[in-house]
């Protein structure tokens, strides 16, 4: 097995730095694991969303057609989706011991992650004033909840991908940091996931009615 | 309680403990805490039988009798059992697989300090204007209405310790999946680790659900969300559903490593091979599965209707078979074996009638159409005890005197465990069994008193005497444990003399990197194989080398303190105290920098160099 501390070239980097060690094993085992955990946490939300989707106080309250637009949430998730491919594009160059370019294509996916959550708060702001709050009605409540969450887990992603950059930016890569690097594309492809669920289900079938 | 621990000052020995990673101390910081707990909660049990044992009793006040009742329920259920499990899962998962620590001994650390932080928490609501009075399972109708803060203790404290129980259940998982010794295939796993696995399983998806209940709690509590407001088109049945889709796998989180402590004890004091090995895996597993698709048979007098009702049922009725696999292959382990009565065979013993019982009548409770009649009356109350005191209870108290050993190097008094023993078991059944007749003559649960003629004042008596007998159980056991700590009797590496797995290889307690060579697993039960060959130990599967182990760390402390902090913030947040949010911000703060600080510092552990051995054998540390 070998060591974390040993220091690599190109020719002697491993293929699967991310599972080369028998910490990497773990750290990448336990981070599916987590993300079946995340899994049954968004199902719930998702079920709760369908469940009060449109239950409203009374009719002054706008209704998910009113609201959604398809302008907005179709540029979102262009943005997330590419941020994604980003993100794989930082892998195939850590896989091939290019800190350089890794660090490059990091850049790039937090970027995108970022004007996703810009256009988000946007978003937010925009139906707030349109009377869809979440204290106004539990649509409201269900909707802030599902979506908020993923923000939230989207911006969790953007400090924890920045960190690592910022945090070896010096060193370069290793097999202490690649796992750690390799978990958190992971968890930025599962929050695209989650996104795709929350535009079919959310978005989508809310404009239909 | 080591050897070694003892060589140093009280001081030097709490540090050790706050900020120990090893899995043994882990488990004994487990077993103390959820030793804790279980006495509050069986003190809770006591005020609760003596204020029922007479009609029209004032022993507590009605308000206060709901707060007993919630804290009971909640404190065993998250506070004592579950620790309590954990406690045994730390201390033996890891040498039953032939490993030298869990995968994350960090997230081990962390996960118990966040539980026993949450504990503490919600315990905090005694002295702080009221408890959680709505029940362990808080249905929002009824915590909707709650004025006190007691149920925000309830959200808060469950969303700390339920983070602590979620990191324990992926740190278990990954351990047995990466680290099993060579040769330790998944079928020659001993069946307390593979139960451990499929329980490690359910709590990873089950317990989110739960994380996503408290949350639509507290934002509807604290943050002016409406998902329980009927009139703002909110839903309280949405939190039934997400209570018990985690609430039903979590009694199966329970039981689960009880079936595996006492498949270990049946096998060990039998002096045979456990019975039907294979049968019992897929019996473990099918019971995590079909564990999750009966959550509604908690609901069926919600009005889901019939076909809901049917399903669920149905389901609820299938999982009594492969149940029943695991029982009548306990007593064909027992068939033609050569049994010793030690004090956790007995417990072993007792548990099978015990945990049938409750059993026959969880098959009655599925019967959706009759379950209108039994629903909230003391038939279940009855019911749900047979199971997890005949049950969960029962393999703690064997597991204690099983492993204890192990886990303290001393063997607990037999003749005093065997008195344990036989007042608990009588005093189980005496509290219980009557519940399920006054429940069908009518008596509806969670009452705080009742009145007299109506036949239930004998039932409820003996109820209440036997609750003593299992109090003075208790107490004898905590007599046994102080003079067996006393005395320092210290045992060797197989002190039952029939030990079959890895563990019993190695002395007791074992050193603190467990192994100094992996062992070579040859078949189920590989210390036994080793044994009737003639042999003292394990064929080790390694040349000596040098062993790498992680750093202790203080830091799991200081994240968990920093939720603790930030949820006094979070909880009087809503009453506009201005100092809520600087508490709910420096909180966070102590929080997030302890955890920034685990990620700009590298940690790569240290290394026992093969040469310090030999030092090792003399009493140093390596």
């Amino acid at each position: 097995m070998a060591s974390v501390q040993e220091k690599f070239t190109e020719m002697t980097w491993p293929s699967s730095p991310e599972k080369a060690t028998l910490e990497a094993k773990n750290k990448f085992l336990g981070f599916w694991f987590f993300l079946g955990g995340e899994t049954v946490l968004f199902g719930s939300l998702f079920a709760t969303y369908l469940a009060l989707k449109d239950k409203v106080p009374d009719s002054s309250h706008p209704l998910a057609k009113d609201l959604y637009s398809m302008d907005l949430t179709f540029a979102a998730t262009m943005l997330l989706l590419t941020s994604s491919l980003t993100s794989v594009y930082a892998m195939y160059h850590m896989k091939n011991f290019n800190f350089q370019r890794m660090q490059a294509w990091l850049l790039i996916t937090v970027l995108l992650g970022a004007a996703f959550l810009g256009l988000e708060i946007y978003e937010f702001n925009h139906y707030v004033h349109e009377g869809h709050k979440f204290t106004s009605s539990a649509f409201g409540s269900a909707f802030y909840s599902l979506v908020g969450f993923h923000g939230g887990h989207v911006a969790f992603g953007l400090l924890w991908i920045l960190s690592l950059m910022v945090r070896n930016a010096k060193r370069g890569l290793d097999l202490y940091n690649a796992p750690k690097f390799y978990v958190a594309s992971l968890y930025w492809h599962f929050i695209d996931v989650v996104w795709v669920f929350i535009f079919t289900v959310v978005y989508l079938m809310g404009m239909v009615g | 309680m080591s050897t070694y621990a003892h060589k140093k000052g009280f001081g030097a020995t709490i540090w050790d403990y706050l900020t120990t990673v090893d899995h043994k101390k882990i488990g004994i910081l487990y077993l103390m805490a959820g030793g804790f707990f279980f006495l509050v909660g069986g003190l809770e049990a006591l005020f609760i039988r003596v204020q029922l044992a007479v009609p029209n009793n004032d022993f507590v006040s009605a308000g206060l009798y709901n707060e007993i009742l919630t804290m009971h329920g909640t404190t065993m259920i998250f506070l004592a059992a579950m620790p309590l499990i954990f406690a045994f899962m730390n201390a033996a998962v890891p040498l039953q697989i032939g490993a030298r620590d869990v995968a994350f001994p960090f997230l081990n650390s962390l996960g118990f300090w966040l539980f026993f932080f949450g504990g503490v928490f919600l315990n905090c609501s005694w002295f702080l204007g009221g408890a959680p009075d709505a029940g362990w399972t808080s249905y929002a109708s009824l915590t909707m209405e709650a004025h006190t803060h007691g149920v925000d203790f309830y959200i808060l404290g469950l969303q700390i310790s339920g983070i602590g129980t979620l990191i324990g259940g992926i740190n278990f998982l990954v351990t047995i999946v990466n680290m099993r010794a060579p040769g330790m295939t998944y079928m020659r796993m001993p069946l307390f680790t593979w139960s451990s696995f499929v329980t490690s399983a359910l709590i990873l998806f089950a317990f989110p659900a739960l994380t996503v209940g408290l949350f639509l709690l507290m934002f509807d509590r604290l943050f002016g969300a409406n998902f329980f407001d009927v009139a703002a088109g909110g839903n309280t049945i949405i939190w039934e559903h997400l209570f018990w889709i985690f609430g039903h796998p979590e009694v199966y989180i329970l039981i689960l490593p009880a079936f595996g402590i006492f498949s270990e004890i049946f096998a060990t004091f039998s002096r045979k091979r456990l019975f039907g090995y294979s049968s019992m895996v897929f019996a473990t597993v099918l019971i995590g599965f079909l564990g999750f698709m009966v959550w509604a048979h908690h609901m069926f007098t919600v009005g889901m209707g019939p076909i809901a009702n049917a399903i669920f049922a149905v389901a609820t009725m299938a999982i009594a078979v492969p149940t029943g696999i695991k029982i009548f292959n306990w007593l064909f382990t027992m068939w033609g074996g050569n049994i010793k009565f030690t004090t956790p065979m007995l417990y072993a013993v007792a548990f099978i009638p015990s945990f049938v019982a409750g059993g026959v009548t969880g098959i009655m409770n599925a019967v959706a159409a009759a379950d209108y009649q039994y629903h909230d009356s003391y038939f279940v109350v009855a019911h749900f005890h047979y199971v997890i005191v005949g049950g969960v209870v029962l393999a703690l108290l064997a597991g204690t005197h099983y492993y204890w050993p192990k886990m303290f190097g001393t063997l607990l008094n037999e003749t005093l465990g065997k008195i344990t023993f036989w007042l608990f078991l009588i005093g189980f059944h005496l509290t219980f069994f009557i519940q399920h007749f006054l429940g069908l003559m009518g008596m509806p649960r969670r009452v705080f008193t009742y009145l007299p003629n109506q036949g239930w004042e004998t039932g409820n008596l003996i109820s209440s005497i036997g609750a003593f007998f299992m109090g003075i159980a208790v107490i004898i056991l905590l007599i046994n444990v102080v003079m067996t700590q006393v005395k320092n009797v210290r045992v060797g590496n197989d002190p039952w003399g029939d030990g079959r797995s890895l563990e019993w290889a190695i002395p007791s307690p074992p050193p603190f990197y467990n192994f100094k060579q992996l062992p070579l697993v040859r078949g189920l039960d590989p210390f036994w194989i080793e044994k009737m060959e003639g042999k003292t130990e394990m064929t080790p599967a390694e040349p000596l080398g040098d062993i790498h182990m992680p750093n202790p760390s203080f830091l799991p402390v200081t994240i968990s303190f920093g939720l603790f902090v930030a949820a006094f913030g979070a909880l009087y947040h809503v009453d506009g105290k201005d100092w809520a949010l600087p508490v709910l911000f420096v909180g966070m703060g102590i929080t997030l920098i302890s955890m920034l600080l685990r990620s700009v510092k590298d940690d790569h552990g240290f290394h026992i160099h093969k040469e310090d051995f030999e030092n090792e054998d003399k009493g140093g540390r390596a």
